[in-house]
Protein backbone atom coordinates (compact mmCIF):
# COMPACT_ATOMS: atom_id res chain seq x y z
CA UNK A 1 0.00 0.00 0.00
CA UNK A 2 1.42 3.35 -0.96
CA UNK A 3 0.75 6.50 1.02
CA UNK A 4 1.50 9.72 -0.89
CA UNK A 5 2.76 11.51 2.23
CA UNK A 6 5.07 8.62 3.14
CA UNK A 7 6.30 8.58 -0.48
CA UNK A 8 7.09 12.25 -0.26
CA UNK A 9 8.97 11.85 3.04
CA UNK A 10 10.82 8.85 1.66
CA UNK A 11 12.01 10.82 -1.36
CA UNK A 12 12.80 13.92 0.77
CA UNK A 13 15.04 11.99 3.13
CA UNK A 14 16.64 10.10 0.23
CA UNK A 15 17.37 13.28 -1.75
CA UNK A 16 18.60 15.36 1.20
CA UNK A 17 21.42 13.93 3.31
CA UNK A 18 20.37 16.16 6.23
CA UNK A 19 16.62 16.71 6.29
CA UNK A 20 14.78 18.55 9.06
CA UNK A 21 11.00 18.57 9.51
CA UNK A 22 10.24 21.63 11.57
CA UNK A 23 7.73 24.31 12.51
CA UNK A 24 8.52 27.38 10.43
CA UNK A 25 11.60 27.81 8.27
CA UNK A 26 15.33 27.81 8.99
CA UNK A 27 15.23 31.60 8.67
CA UNK A 28 12.04 32.02 10.74
CA UNK A 29 11.49 29.07 13.08
CA UNK A 30 8.09 29.18 14.77
CA UNK A 31 8.86 26.95 17.73
CA UNK A 32 11.73 27.04 20.20
CA UNK A 33 12.53 23.35 19.77
CA UNK A 34 12.74 23.67 15.99
CA UNK A 35 14.86 26.81 16.39
CA UNK A 36 17.32 24.96 18.59
CA UNK A 37 17.90 22.17 16.06
CA UNK A 38 18.41 24.74 13.27
CA UNK A 39 20.93 26.50 15.48
CA UNK A 40 22.84 23.28 16.12
CA UNK A 41 22.95 22.31 12.43
CA UNK A 42 24.05 25.83 11.51
CA UNK A 43 26.72 25.70 14.18
CA UNK A 44 28.01 22.37 12.84
CA UNK A 45 28.15 23.96 9.39
CA UNK A 46 26.44 21.09 7.58
CA UNK A 47 24.13 21.79 4.65
CA UNK A 48 20.52 20.89 5.44
CA UNK A 49 17.09 21.04 3.90
CA UNK A 50 13.94 21.86 5.88
CA UNK A 51 10.24 21.26 5.43
CA UNK A 52 7.68 23.40 7.25
CA UNK A 53 4.98 21.17 8.73
CA UNK A 54 2.84 24.17 9.66
CA UNK A 55 2.13 24.70 5.96
CA UNK A 56 0.99 21.16 5.41
CA UNK A 57 -1.26 19.39 7.92
CA UNK A 58 -0.94 16.09 6.01
CA UNK A 59 2.82 16.25 6.26
CA UNK A 60 2.63 17.21 9.95
CA UNK A 61 0.64 14.07 10.81
CA UNK A 62 2.39 11.91 8.22
CA UNK A 63 5.90 12.50 9.47
CA UNK A 64 4.81 11.52 13.00
CA UNK A 65 3.51 8.21 11.71
CA UNK A 66 6.48 7.70 9.41
CA UNK A 67 8.94 7.69 12.31
CA UNK A 68 6.53 6.60 15.06
CA UNK A 69 7.52 9.81 16.81
CA UNK A 70 4.88 12.19 18.22
CA UNK A 71 6.64 15.53 18.03
CA UNK A 72 8.25 18.00 15.64
CA UNK A 73 11.14 18.76 14.94
CA UNK A 74 12.48 15.54 13.46
CA UNK A 75 15.97 15.18 12.05
CA UNK A 76 16.93 12.63 9.40
CA UNK A 77 20.52 11.98 8.31
CA UNK A 78 21.04 9.86 5.18
CA UNK A 79 17.49 8.64 5.39
CA UNK A 80 17.77 7.57 9.01
CA UNK A 81 15.69 9.13 11.78
CA UNK A 82 18.12 10.58 14.34
CA UNK A 83 15.68 12.09 16.83
CA UNK A 84 13.89 15.18 18.03
CA UNK A 85 15.17 18.23 19.85
CA UNK A 86 16.25 16.46 23.08
CA UNK A 87 18.23 13.73 21.36
CA UNK A 88 19.83 16.12 18.85
CA UNK A 89 20.82 18.47 21.70
CA UNK A 90 22.23 15.62 23.80
CA UNK A 91 24.18 14.25 20.82
CA UNK A 92 25.50 17.70 19.96
CA UNK A 93 26.70 18.29 23.50
CA UNK A 94 28.47 14.94 23.68
CA UNK A 95 30.07 15.39 20.25
CA UNK A 96 28.19 12.37 18.85
CA UNK A 97 26.31 14.43 16.30
CA UNK A 98 29.50 15.74 14.74
CA UNK A 99 30.87 12.19 14.62
CA UNK A 100 27.66 10.95 13.03
CA UNK A 101 27.86 13.63 10.33
CA UNK A 102 31.48 12.70 9.62
CA UNK A 103 30.72 8.98 9.55
CA UNK A 104 27.85 9.59 7.14
CA UNK A 105 30.13 11.66 4.93
CA UNK A 106 28.27 14.95 5.32
CA UNK A 107 30.62 17.74 4.21
CA UNK A 108 31.04 20.77 6.41
CA UNK A 109 30.69 24.10 4.74
CA UNK A 110 31.99 27.44 5.88
CA UNK A 111 29.46 29.30 8.02
CA UNK A 112 27.50 31.82 6.01
CA UNK B 1 -5.08 21.30 28.01
CA UNK B 2 -2.52 20.24 30.49
CA UNK B 3 -1.46 17.15 32.36
CA UNK B 4 -0.55 16.79 36.02
CA UNK B 5 2.83 15.40 37.02
CA UNK B 6 1.10 12.57 38.92
CA UNK B 7 -0.79 11.57 35.78
CA UNK B 8 2.38 11.45 33.67
CA UNK B 9 4.15 9.45 36.37
CA UNK B 10 1.29 6.97 36.67
CA UNK B 11 1.23 6.31 32.91
CA UNK B 12 4.97 5.75 32.77
CA UNK B 13 4.90 3.51 35.86
CA UNK B 14 2.12 1.43 34.34
CA UNK B 15 4.28 0.66 31.30
CA UNK B 16 7.68 0.60 33.01
CA UNK B 17 7.05 -0.58 36.60
CA UNK B 18 10.73 -0.44 37.63
CA UNK B 19 11.20 3.13 36.41
CA UNK B 20 12.70 5.81 38.60
CA UNK B 21 11.11 9.04 37.46
CA UNK B 22 11.87 12.67 38.21
CA UNK B 23 9.63 15.25 36.58
CA UNK B 24 10.16 18.96 36.66
CA UNK B 25 7.44 21.45 35.69
CA UNK B 26 9.58 23.89 33.74
CA UNK B 27 7.17 26.77 33.24
CA UNK B 28 4.69 26.11 36.04
CA UNK B 29 1.93 25.87 33.44
CA UNK B 30 1.34 22.11 33.52
CA UNK B 31 2.40 21.93 29.89
CA UNK B 32 6.18 22.10 29.75
CA UNK B 33 7.95 19.33 31.62
CA UNK B 34 11.36 17.75 31.78
CA UNK B 35 11.52 14.12 32.84
CA UNK B 36 14.49 11.98 33.79
CA UNK B 37 13.62 8.30 33.65
CA UNK B 38 15.82 5.36 34.60
CA UNK B 39 14.60 1.88 33.75
CA UNK B 40 16.05 -1.52 32.99
CA UNK B 41 13.80 -1.55 29.90
CA UNK B 42 16.10 0.98 28.24
CA UNK B 43 19.20 -1.19 28.38
CA UNK B 44 20.70 -1.94 24.98
CA UNK B 45 18.27 0.36 23.19
CA UNK B 46 19.04 3.44 21.12
CA UNK B 47 17.89 6.84 22.38
CA UNK B 48 15.15 6.90 19.78
CA UNK B 49 13.90 3.49 20.94
CA UNK B 50 14.08 4.56 24.61
CA UNK B 51 12.02 7.68 23.98
CA UNK B 52 9.56 5.69 21.86
CA UNK B 53 8.95 3.43 24.87
CA UNK B 54 8.07 6.49 26.96
CA UNK B 55 5.85 7.95 24.24
CA UNK B 56 4.06 4.60 23.93
CA UNK B 57 3.50 4.65 27.71
CA UNK B 58 1.89 8.07 27.38
CA UNK B 59 -0.55 6.59 24.88
CA UNK B 60 -0.83 9.34 22.35
CA UNK B 61 -0.90 12.25 24.79
CA UNK B 62 2.55 13.43 23.81
CA UNK B 63 2.29 16.04 21.08
CA UNK B 64 -1.36 16.57 21.92
CA UNK B 65 -2.42 17.25 25.51
CA UNK B 66 1.20 17.29 26.46
CA UNK B 67 3.02 19.87 24.38
CA UNK B 68 6.49 19.63 25.76
CA UNK B 69 8.14 16.84 27.69
CA UNK B 70 11.90 16.96 27.47
CA UNK B 71 13.20 13.45 28.03
CA UNK B 72 16.40 12.06 29.43
CA UNK B 73 16.38 8.29 29.59
CA UNK B 74 18.92 5.74 30.71
CA UNK B 75 19.35 2.25 32.11
CA UNK B 76 20.45 1.89 35.76
CA UNK B 77 24.24 2.04 36.25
Amino acid sequence: MSDPVFDRIQSDVAANPVMLYMKGTAMFPQCGFSARVVQILTHLGVPFQTANVLEDQGLREGVKQFSNWPTIPQLYVKGEFVGGCDIVTEMFQSGELETLMQDKGIPRQAAA
Amino acid sequence: MAMAVSEIEALIKAALPDARIAIEDLAGDGDHYAATIVSEAFRGKSRVQQHQLVYAALRGRMGGELHALALQTSAPE
